[in-house]
């Protein structure tokens, strides 16, 4: 059985050359799947991994309770002092979440771009951050640093730059990068300077916390609710982020099964025409074969391997497209609930490469299937015939 | 002892769509075959020869009557069994060779042993033996499309034979060849008939071609009319 098999596919595969027309058809179909399936897809990895970089699971966020956003969450300095009053924090770092109009390189139109007042304790709560390059502002002038994203996307931000936000002159003196996480996308400068020029004196909008290694989150919770005078709202920055980037690429992923449903659907069809016709040009063989005594099974068997390999030609084809042309690649979205703009790349992941294959492979056992089974159940004698 | 024994054989073919006549393409076929006899069957196109032969190498079944191989009942196997059956038993040679373009001489010739037991170096030796038997070793490793239309048909016949089967089926072996090349394929099949024990059964539409042939056989409208014995003044000219 095997040494039928392997004759008839060792047949099949040799004769592939002489039919590359037609072969490829299943090659391009199939890759042109897997590519946009890959490329798409791995715009939700890398918009999952800006939010999921370096987060410390003794990280929280503490926003106003009822808040889902930086943007909508209003504190008071006070809040932060009575949060660093308790003893089950260690850095306690108050945060102002702004927004400001900078023109964009790509355009040259103004875009939103989050601007973030903060203090020494959240850079102390971040040690992803390094600075590139110059240095980190002082506090109580007006100077600013700029994530490595903001400086590529927007104009104007290159070290000594001068910027006006809300009717202040800021100087760029600084460079940062973070892991590739959202900040890279902000601007950061003093919390009191960020305060008064946005009028927002003793404002701030989250209290960033580290928590002391074995604290539990409930039990904070709870004390912290118990508190009449706070109104917050804890949870860890894992849990935070993940809904921050659910809502984004639930509806990348859900756009991209649409698009690689829709596609497979043409793929399949040129699967089907392409092994159908490879059947049809070798319907004379197979049927000598049969005559010969070879059985049906094998017969089947060969054209799905053929299916197969050439299903997996075409999904490495069109990983490989979606790798060497989208993988690093950034693009800008609008945080939805700030509309400022986040920068992420693309990231075609090993794991994404291999849901390429495997819908390869799904794509070549349908289009090889029912032409394999037509292989093997035409009748022999009208094969021979040429019908 | 009859090796073949045909007893009112009637194929029928459906016609698919309805509305449309079946068509009786044999007709009540009475035919013995002996041990190693070579028979030639002659008749117009669309007479039934093809279907005839097609009964006679398992390859399709009898819509009535009986088609027995050596005392046994064909339409008694199931179309596994008899695939098994025409390995073992049915050598084919087909007008248009039906080689296998992407395989060379050798690997075509020893097709029909991958459904033996046979391990990789003793299909070679029996492919190369079956080579020699049709005067082409040394085109071995050759595959179909640098062969002359008659190498490929002696390439096929090789096939046909390197199983050592009992019967060979030819349908009009020599129909794509022309007048000396056809003799060659003619003369190769006597000497498989005389010499290798090969009972053979060869459609063909040339009266010269029958000639080889010990007895003729006549087919008209699906209807068997005559059958006689060759003038088999050919017999010697190898
Ligand atoms: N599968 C089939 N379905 C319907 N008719 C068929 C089929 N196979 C053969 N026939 C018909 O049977 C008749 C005899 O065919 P065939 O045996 O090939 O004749 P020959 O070989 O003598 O030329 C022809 O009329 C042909 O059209
Ligand atoms: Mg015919």
């Amino acid at each position: 059985m095997f040494k039928q098999i392997f004759s008839i596919t060792l047949m099949n595969i040799l004769s592939i050359p002489s039919r590359w027309s037609t072969s490829s058809v299943i090659i391009v179909g199939i890759g042109g799947v897997v590519a946009v399936l890959v490329a798409i897809f791995s715009m939700a990895v890398g918009l999952n991994k800006v939010f999921e970089n370096s987060v410390d699971e003794n990280r929280t966020i503490m926003v106003r309770s009822g808040a889902n956003d930086e943007m909508s969450s209003n504190l008071h300095i006070d809040d932060a002092n009575l949060v660093a009053s308790r003893t089950f924090f260690e850095t306690v770092a108050p945060e102002l979440y702004c927004v400001a109009n900078v023109p964009k390189k790509a355009t040259g139109y103004p875009a939103n771009i989050v601007v973030r007042g903060v203090t020494d304790a959240s850079f102390d709560l971040r040690p992803e951050l390094r600075i590139l390059e110059g240095n980190r502002f002082t506090l109580g002038k007006n100077e600013l640093i700029v994530g490595r994203k903001a400086q590529q996307e927007f104009d104007g931000l290159e070290i000594g730059d001068r910027v006006t936000i809300r009717e202040v002159t800021w100087t760029v003196v600084g460079y940062f990068e973070a892991d590739g996480s959202a900040i890279e996308s902000e601007l950061w400068a003093g919390l009191t300077s960020v305060q008064s020029a946005f009028r927002f004196e003793g404002g701030i909008s989250v209290v960033r916390a580290r928590v002391q290694h074995g604290m539990d989150i409930k039990s904070i919770r709870t004390s912290l609710d118990d508190d009449p005078r706070l109104s917050l709202a804890i949870q860890t920055e894992a849990d935070w982020y993940e809904r921050q980037a659910s809502t984004g690429t639930l509806v990348i992923r859900i756009f991209g099964w649409v698009i690689t449903i829709i596609m497979s659907i043409g793929a399949i069809f040129a699967a089907l025409n392409t092994m159908y016709s490879a059947i049809a040009s070798r319907k004379y063989e197979i049927a000598t074969l049969r005559a010969i005594g070879f059985g049906g099974f094998p017969v089947v068997v060969s054209v799905m391997v053929e299916a197969l390999l050439l299903a997996v030609l075409g999904g490495l084809l069109g990983a490989g497209i979606a790798y060497v042309a989208f993988n690093g690649f950034t693009v800008s979205t609008l945080n939805t609930s700030s509309f400022s703009q986040i920068a992420f790349d693309f990231a075609v992941t090993p794991e994404l490469i291999g849901l390429g294959l495997v819908v390869s492979l799904v794509l070549g056992l349908i289009g090889g299937l029912f032409p394999a089974i037509r292989s093997a159940t035409l009748p022999v004698t009208n094969a021979l015939r040429g019908e | 002892m009859a090796l073949i024994a045909l007893q009112q054989v009637g194929k029928t073919y459906r016609r698919r769509g309805k509305g449309q006549p079946s068509i009786e393409v044999l007709k009540d076929i009475n035919l013995t075959v002996r041990k190693q006899e070579f028979i030639a069957l002659m008749g117009p196109s669309g007479s039934g020869k093809t279907t005839l032969l097609n009964l006679i190498g398992g390859l399709d079944f009898a819509t009535s009557g009986t088609v027995n191989v050596n005392e046994i009942a064909l339409n008694t196997y199931s179309g596994k069994a008899l695939a098994r059956w025409r390995a073992d038993t049915i050598g084919f040679v087909f007008q248009f060779y039906n080689l296998l373009p992407v395989l060379t001489a050798e690997q075509n010739v020893a097709l029909p042993l991958m459904l033996t037991k046979l391990g990789s170096r003793d299909r070679k030796q029996h492919a190369q033996n079956a080579l020699d038997v049709v005067g082409l070793l040394d085109r071995a490793k050759h595959t179909p499309a640098k062969l002359s239309g008659g190498q490929q048909q002696r390439v096929a016949i090789a096939r046909a034979i390197v199983a050592d089967p009992e019967i060979l089926v030819c349908d009009e072996p020599t129909g794509d060849l022309d007048r000396g090349t056809a003799e060659e394929i003619l003369s190769l099949l006597q000497i498989l008939n005389r010499d290798h024990n090969k009972t053979i059964l060869m459609v063909t539409h040339d009266p010269k071609a029958a000639e080889y042939a010990q007895r003729v056989v006549y087919l008209d409208k699906g209807s068997l009319v005559s059958t006689a014995e060759s003038t088999n003044e050919n017999t010697d000219t190898t």
